[in-house]
């Protein structure tokens, strides 16, 4: 299959691994992954701060620059869930329907990259390898606008020697929240320490979920406090080999 | 002020119409003996005392509850039968003429039939209807006795709510007078009856 | 004396001083993961749960699209059994006629159900002026008023106050405005209950008038329902002469039927029960089994404004259940003061700016933003409010609000609201004024001047005139007007013939 990744602002910025760990495993998987590379912020945090004008511009500019792929994969379920259902809603807003019902296509054709896996491709065991203690954050987009609850860690259940761990009251927000962390800060760190504390308990070595952004407030935290807890992407723990007992 | 509300909602032609097919469950799969096992199931979880008894034994068994709350006195609707009272040893006070406040501040004990009770729920309901009479009744006296005749138990809410008339003035029960406002933790008795006894009266092969 | 909200501080610094504060966060965690397990509990148990949702946003979409109609529909049977209807477009003609109408009786006190309704109008404060004693009988609320404090949760508004603290304002309040806490009071919570109900069965055998809300109000009965847990309801509504209810039009049904549906959602989302303790159902007034005058006061007060909009109408299907406040991060973190008004969590950052629509203060504008759009309440609303998809949109409006003039904004600024609408572009069949709806031929001469100033104006919803206050049809009797006292010979409320 040849699919078009979108990588994402943030992970474009910050964090590269995250999405060479995702064409690394849907070419191990056999299948085509192209890059176009006209693609630009999916404007995410211009919609939800209000600013429908130009966040939709930044839609616009999606449509377009997908517009030749049938498949279109992205490791970031809250860019995801911003293609596949804020998109349409701010243009409604505006009342523009005939904008609305173009990016209602484009998202049709758009994946979060562990739903692609499990419901596209069929595929849960994808050959990895990571003998580590890994805890599973259940991200508000993921699991709630996208709907990944088992899906997610049946992926990880099938990663060699990996020990999945659950975190107590795992569905609680971290509290990042975009542009929530800047505006309520004090309170978006509150959020993040109690799930930190949480994930601490559960023993693990490393917090993995389905968003960069998530990890990074956590991570920040939790880097603050030494507590020596890695942060992964789900797709950098299904690309790695390591310690791998088959080649 | 309508023709703000009006005006917010434009012309009609684009108004939803209220469906009639209802998704929900309308009706329980219960049998008689199954209902009635569940209300008192139910009614014991509120922290109700719930005792059966069968037609004949009614008066017999409303007395015991008022022995044993030390009941000296008991209001009661104008309209019960003497079946109920026949058996009583504490005095009776019939609501004719209407009792009033201070009387039934006085009062031990009321007893009351009611409409229609929803197993599901644990919830009696009372509509002021035949031997029920006034809500003042049930509300002023501390301690309250139901009675509950097993064709009155129906399973779920919208079956109770079907049995009822609108314009009656009801009260519905489940379990004594309760308040979580004091850290949630719940308590039993603030205002309206502390005590709430219920008799289930069945036919006496039923029981 | 009765404490109101009035900062104007935005959220972010309310928030701070809230997170500091131990005691609150410890008594709000407590509290809201008990009530979150409860309702998963008895909500699990439900196999059709979701088809009743489903059925609850339908029900309420579909008053809230008649809503002019069951208004009508409600008034004529509440009449029908010997009840009054008035209508109050906002909170201080609500405050005059209740006023008004306690004034009419002579009494000095009333005593209090608890009611939302009446808190966003602020009528204690408003009767209080009147030299009118407002007891409230709800043992939150009592623990609220003796404490001289603001509620901080829609339905356990004292969540904020641990048993400690509750047994030291029932010591040292309670004695001042009634029968003292007893010698030797704990803080146990049975004896706290018990001192409460021993400090307030007198005021309720020996009240004359009484207020109260309304969880729902039935358009084809002209019903009343009242949902409780501790019996205060019920003293109230039973014991009094007189009762007048404060409700906003957003609480009407269409129908009886709809009972079986919200009688469900409601208990089973608030205190996570199967069914709250007690409920009180009354049509009119109920002479002989209860108040012989029955007052209902309709209030508007900001819902045909939110009722105009597109996204935002939806939060008008609230039952006040308060099951997303109990799911909140943020509400959990920084309790119900945080959000300035007696709508806090997150029904209050959507409700509250779509009511006060044209009062762009800090606070206001910072409600939206209180939210890191988890997404945890929409999933638990009985009525699938997509909470988060309003505070986005309210979002925009806030920032609209911005470009719209760079200078200085007051509140109730006409062109600016007419800005917000011209760059919103709202879709159109919410932009037909009056025009077109010929008035009834019974409506007498200053109603079709009213629907004539609307049609002339041509602009969208919350820009509507708001001139008449109340309908009144010719085939209707003649009710009370305000300031006369009851059993006056033209007041009567007999049926039409």
């Amino acid at each position: 299959m040849r699919v078009a990744l979108f990588i994402t602002c943030v992970n474009d910025g910050l964090f590269p691994n995250t999405p060479q760990a995702v064409v690394e495993v849907l070419e191990r998987l056999g299948h085509q992954v192209v890059f176009p590379t006209q693609q630009t912020c999916c404007g995410q945090m211009h919609l939800n701060a209000g600013y429908r004008q130009e966040g939709l511009h930044l839609a616009q500019r999606f449509r377009d620059v997908f517009n030749d792929y049938d498949v279109i994969v992205s490791p970031s379920a809250s860019c995801v869930g911003t293609v596949r259902d804020l998109y349409a809603t701010s243009a409604r807003s505006l009342g523009d329907e005939v904008l609305a019902d173009d990016l209602e296509e484009v998202g049709r054709r758009t994946y979060e990259f562990s739903e692609f896996l499990t419901d596209v491709l069929h595929v849960t065991d994808v050959g990895a390898s990571f003998h580590h203690t890994v805890a599973y954050h259940p991200t508000c987009h993921s699991l709630r606008v996208l709907g990944l609850d088992e899906a997610p860690k049946e992926l990880l259940r099938h990663v060699e020697g990996l020990t999945l761990v659950e975190i107590a009251h795992e569905d609680e927000c971290c509290g990042f929240g975009g542009m929530f962390s800047i505006k309520n800060s004090d309170t978006s760190v509150a959020m993040g320490q109690d799930k930190l504390a949480h994930v601490r308990a559960t023993g693990a070595d490393v917090l993995c979920a389905l968003d960069n952004s998530c990890l990074t407030h956590i991570g920040g935290l939790a880097s603050r406090a030494r507590s020596g807890l890695a942060m992964m992407h789900v797709a950098e723990i299904l690309a790695s080999r390591e310690g791998a007992s088959h080649v | 002020m309508l023709s703000s509300i009006a005006t917010a909602l434009g012309d009609h032609a684009h108004r939803t119409s209220l469906s009639t097919t209802r998704e929900y469950r309308v009706e329980g799969s219960r049998g008689a003996l199954e209902r009635r096992d569940l209300l008192m199931d139910r009614l014991v979880d509120y922290r109700a005392h719930v005792v059966q008894c069968d037609n004949a034994s009614l008066s017999t068994t409303i007395n015991q509850l008022l022995l044993v709350h030390g009941s000296r006195s008991v209001a009661m609707p104008a309209d019960v039968p003497a079946t109920w009272t026949d058996s009583l040893e504490a005095h009776v006070h019939r609501d004719d003429p209407v009792l009033s406040v201070t009387d039934l501040d006085e009062i031990d004990s009321t007893v009351s039939g009611c409409a229609v009770a929803i197993a599901q729920t644990g919830t009696i309901i009372l509509d002021s209807g035949v031997h029920q009479g006034r809500r003042a009744l049930s509300l002023i006296p501390d301690h309250l006795i139901v009675v509950i005749f097993d064709e009155q138990i129906v399973e779920v809410v919208p079956e109770g709510v079907a049995r009822l008339a609108p314009d009656s003035a009801q009260t519905w029960i489940s379990g004594p007078s309760a308040t979580s406002d004091i850290e949630l933790e719940r308590i039993e008795g603030v205002h309206g009856p502390r005590t709430l006894d219920v008799i289930v009266v069945s036919s006496a092969t039923e029981l | 004396m009765s404490k109101v909200f009035d900062t104007e501080l935005p959220f972010p610094t309310l928030a701070k001083t809230a997170l500091a504060d131990a005691q609150l966060r410890a008594n709000l965690a407590h509290a809201t993961t008990t009530i979150r397990d409860k309702r998963l509990k008895v909500v699990g148990e439900l196999d059709d749960w979701e088809q009743l949702r489903s059925a609850g946003a339908a029900i309420k979409d579909y008053s809230l699209d008649h809503l002019d109609e069951l208004c009508v529909e409600l008034e004529r049977n509440v009449i029908a059994h010997g009840g009054i209807v008035h209508w109050a477009r906002d909170a201080k003609e609500a405050n005059e006629i209740v006023v008004s109408l306690v004034q009419a009786t002579g009494v000095d006190s009333v005593v209090k159900v608890k009611s939302m309704a009446t808190a966003e109008i602020e009528l204690n404060v408003a009767l209080e002026q009147h030299g009118i004693t407002a007891y409230e009988t709800d043992l939150a609320e009592l623990i609220v008023q003796l404490g001289d404090d603001l509620p901080s949760h829609i339905l356990v508004p004292a969540i904020h106050k641990n048993r400690s603290q509750i047994r030291q304002i029932f010591i040292d309040e309670m004695g001042k405005s009634g029968l003292a806490a007893p010698e030797g009071l704990t803080n146990d919570p049975a004896a706290l209950a018990a001192a409460a109900r021993a400090h307030l069965r007198q005021r309720f055998l020996s009240a004359k008038v009484a207020i109260s809300g309304a969880n729902f109000v039935i358009a084809d009965t002209g019903s009343l329902v009242v949902v409780e847990s501790e019996g205060n309801g019920r003293m109230c509504l039973t014991l009094p002469e007189t009762l007048i209810s404060v409700v906003g039009i957003e609480k009407i049904l269409p129908n009886w039927q709809s009972l079986e549906v919200f009688m469900q959602l409601l208990p089973r989302s608030s205190t996570g029960e199967r069914m709250n303790p007690y409920t009180s159902i009354f049509t009119g007034a109920t002479t002989g089994n209860g108040p012989s005058n029955f007052h209902l006061v309709l209030i508007d007060n900001g819902r045909s404004s939110a009722l105009a909009e597109d996204t935002g109408r939806d939060v008008l299907r609230c039952i006040r259940c308060s099951a997303c406040l109990n799911v909140c991060p943020v509400y959990e973190r920084t309790g119900g003061h945080t959000y300035g008004n007696p709508y806090p969590g997150p029904i209050g950052a959507v409700l509250v700016p779509q009511l006060r629509r044209g009062e762009r203060t800090p606070l206001e504008n910072s409600l939206p933003y209180a939210s890191s759009l988890c997404g945890a309440c929409y999933v638990a609303c009985p009525v699938k409010i997509d909470i988060p998809k309003i505070l986005v949109r309210l979002r925009s409006e806030v920032v609209d609000a911005t470009r719209a003039s760079a200078r200085p904004r007051t509140p109730r600024d006409e062109s600016r609201r007419e800005g917000l609408f011209v760059s919103s572009a709202l879709p159109t069949r919410h932009c037909h004024g009056w025009a077109g709806r010929a008035p009834a031929a019974a409506e007498p001469a200053f109603l079709t001047a009213a629907a004539q100033q609307v049609e002339r104006g041509s602009r969208c919803a919350t820009s509507a005139g708001d001139v008449i206050s109340h309908v009144v049809r010719s085939d209707t009797p003649r009710r009370c007007r305000p300031g006369t006292r009851a059993g006056h010979s033209t007041c009567t409320a007999d049926p039409p013939p």
